[in-house]
């Protein structure tokens, strides 16, 4: 495709400032679960980066956004406080939902971060209902479905492309292919590319390299597009590939040691950041500050978890309905 | 019209009262939504018509008909009521929301919670079922106990229009997602009409008849077949109090503990089977803060364990009745 959007020096510079704290979390998160400062089912994002943060530097705090319990990555590029983040998976009073969520269900209403789920498929349907709210009020919202190439192959994700379609809802459905659901491959569960699936349903679909900035920005910037205009749903399938196991702690000996050592040779992060600096868009020291502040946001906010409370057992009773339990 | 004494009161059927109380509450709030297979009026307003005139009154853009897909149905409202809206989901069958439970169960019961209060799902989810129309094992079943285990939903199951409409509207209203059980064979039943804008309380159960010999708590259908039951019971000297519980989460405790205190014998009638039921949970709490003062143990009256059979005969025999009802409390008397 020619003439495709190309984000300015500004926009790029975000994009990797969210991609270095995608991944700068990452290596905390596994660090502070080594080292048993902390106990979480943890699943890594990391070599997935680059997709929400090309994504969500289009989107406004107003937009939504449904992910699953690989989502850290979707949250803190939607604006999720790292604060919040932490005091939540460490499950405190101060977390976003305080600690009754815990990491697969992390909610940040205030930056339009509404579900994220652990059960696999389940945003699409929801974030149809989102993307119709927005319909029917006409206010411009869009909404991103994010799930794994696994979540593809379960019956959700046909109802929610077949109703997007047929309502035209403004919703972006973001397939994550990161070549892996749980240990089996994904080439061993399907034999159509999901982007071509988008043909079945009549709405367009592209399989995009969701490890390249640029190619990321313009799909997914034109599929917003498209749907802030009225103009339907987009299913994006972003190729990517999944650095760790499925879940920490998991020894990924079914992953093909030769493809993996090629993928994170390539890492995306370190690779953006070269080009930034080859480009003249950014400077090393640039770079390495802004490394540093993420690093130094880290520690505040693992601090900052740590040291809160954990939630009163008197919450068992609350939440449940809108009025508390007796 | 409880001012009119001199005029016979108006009468209508559980179809139309959850219609008025459906349109009513359009009428008086826009974040009021409708969605579900066929319920637009160019697909006949659902298969009953129970939604009949809502698209054409209110537009098609409140009124939306869907393709046959449960889980989007469900995850629709879910999504729209996330930012204020009030949708009003229908799942035809109360069968075909088994193939809807992950959005139901794992997501529109729990968002409150897992969030921690920061969102919440003000949906209604309606369905209908019941036994007598033949329908065979897929059809029918009354599954309100799955859904009544759950923490995070409310389970309502009117037996008149009067409750139906008064119910329907405490159910859009509710912040927290709300199933509301529709008895498919009694839709057409004429009785007194509800009056607009009436409200019937969620958790709130309904005395039907006033006893002192024994209680006998009922919901939906099974209303009609015990308030016969009662009468014969007046005739052979046993005075039965019978109480329509109304809303099967959360139940009406007070009243149906203060029933049986004073009565000593209770027994719980549903058309689901009996295993692991309502009726189980209700005998469980009864034993727990009535043992001592109970007479008799306390019995339950549900479907027999098998799928709801087809053959005209089975399907009578599968659903507790009159003669059963009157038969139990007499054994409870004994
Ligand atoms: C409905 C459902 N089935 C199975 C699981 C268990 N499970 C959790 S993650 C996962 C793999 C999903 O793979 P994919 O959709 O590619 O997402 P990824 O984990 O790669 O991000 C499975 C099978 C689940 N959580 N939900
Ligand atoms: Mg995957």
């Amino acid at each position: 495709m020619t003439n495709r959007a190309v984000p300015d020096a500004g926009t790029q510079i975000e994009i990797y400032r969210r991609m270095a704290l995608i991944k700068a979390n990452d290596e905390r998160s596994r660090k502070v679960i080594m080292t048993g400062r902390l106990v979480m089912p943890y699943y890594s994002p990391r070599g997935q980066e680059v997709i929400p943060s090309a994504i969500s530097v289009n989107l406004t705090d107003e937009d939504y956004v449904c992910t699953i319990y690989r989502g850290s990555h979707d949250q803190l590029a939607k604006g999720l406080p790292l604060k919040d983040l932490w005091a939540e998976v460490a499950g405190r009073t101060t977390g976003t939902c305080k600690g009754k969520g815990g990491p697969m269900h992390v909610t940040y209403p205030t930056k339009g971060i509404m579900v994220t789920t652990g059960i696999v498929g389940s945003t699409m349907p929801i974030a149809n209902g989102l993307a119709w709210a927005s319909q029917l009020r006409g206010d411009g919202r869009v909404t991103v479905a994010n799930f794994g190439d696994g979540a593809a192959n379960i019956g959700a994700f046909h109802e929610s492309l077949n109703l997007a379609s047929v309502w035209k809802l403004p919703v972006i459905f973001v397939c994550q292919n990161n070549e892996w659901g749980e240990h089996t491959a994904y080439d061993k569960t399907s034999n159509v590319r999901v982007a071509d699936r988008a043909a079945a349903y009549g709405i367009p679909g592209e399989r995009v390299d969701g490890n390249d900035p640029f190619a990321m920005y313009a799909a997914a910037r034109e599929a917003i597009e498209r749907a802030r205009a009225g103009e339907g749903p987009t299913l994006i399938e972003a190729m990517t590939y999944r650095f760790h196991g499925h879940v920490f702690g998991d020894q990924d000996a079914y992953m093909d040691k030769e493809r993996k050592a090629r993928a994170m040779a390539d890492d995306p992060v370190p690779r953006f950041r070269a080009r930034l600096i080859a480009d003249g868009v950014a400077s090393e020291e640039q770079l390495a500050e802004m490394e540093a502040g993420i690093e130094a946001q880290i520690d505040e906010a693992v601090e900052f978890a740590l040291a809160s409370d954990f939630p009163g057992v008197e919450e068992l009773k609350r939440d449940v309905f809108a009025e508390e339990l007796n | 019209m409880a001012t009119q004494t001199a005029a016979k009161p108006a009468k209508a059927n559980i179809l139309q009262a959850i219609n008025a109380a459906i349109a009513d509450a359009m009428e008086a709030d826009d974040n009021v939504v409708v969605l579900g297979e066929d319920v637009a009026d160019p697909e006949e307003g659902g298969v009953c018509g129970v939604t009949k005139g809502l698209s054409s009154r209110f537009g098609d853009a409140r009124v939306r008909s869907t393709p046959i897909s449960e889980q989007a149905i469900v995850g629709a409202a879910i999504g729209a009521s996330l930012v204020g809206f009030k949708p009003v989901a229908e799942i035809m069958l109360m069968n075909f929301t088994t193939v809807a439970m992950d959005m139901i169960v794992n997501h529109a019961a729990k968002l409150r919670f897992m969030s921690g209060g920061q969102t919440h799902v003000p949906i209604v989810i309606r369905t209908m079922t019941g036994t007598g129309f033949a329908s065979g094992g897929q059809h029918c079943d009354y599954l309100e106990a799955w859904f009544a285990h759950t923490a995070g939903i409310k389970v309502v199951a009117p037996s008149s229009p009067r409750d139906a409409y008064g119910l329907m509207r405490s159910a859009i209203d509710d912040p927290d997602p709300v199933l509301f059980i529709e008895n498919l064979p009694t839709y057409w039943t004429p009785a007194e009409a509800p009056e607009k804008d009436h409200r019937v309380p969620i958790g709130k159960a309904n005395l039907l008849s006033e006893g002192n010999d024994v209680t006998i708590i009922a919901y939906a259908r099974m209303i009609q077949e015990a308030m016969p039951a009662v009468a014969q019971l007046a005739e052979a000297g046993i005075s039965a109090e019978l109480i329509d519980l109304r809303t099967i989460a959360p139940w009406d405790r007070d009243t149906v503990l203060a029933s049986v205190a004073k009565t000593g014998r209770a027994m719980i009638v549903h058309e689901a089977v009996t295993p692991f039921g309502v009726g189980a949970e209700i005998a469980s709490v009864l034993n727990e803060e009535l043992f001592g003062k109970l007479k008799a143990p306390v019995k339950r009256l549900g479907g027999a364990f098998c799928a709801v059979p087809f053959s005209k005969p089975l399907e009578t025999a599968f659903a507790p009745q009159t003669a059963d009802i009157a038969a139990a409390a007499k054994a409870l008397m004994a």
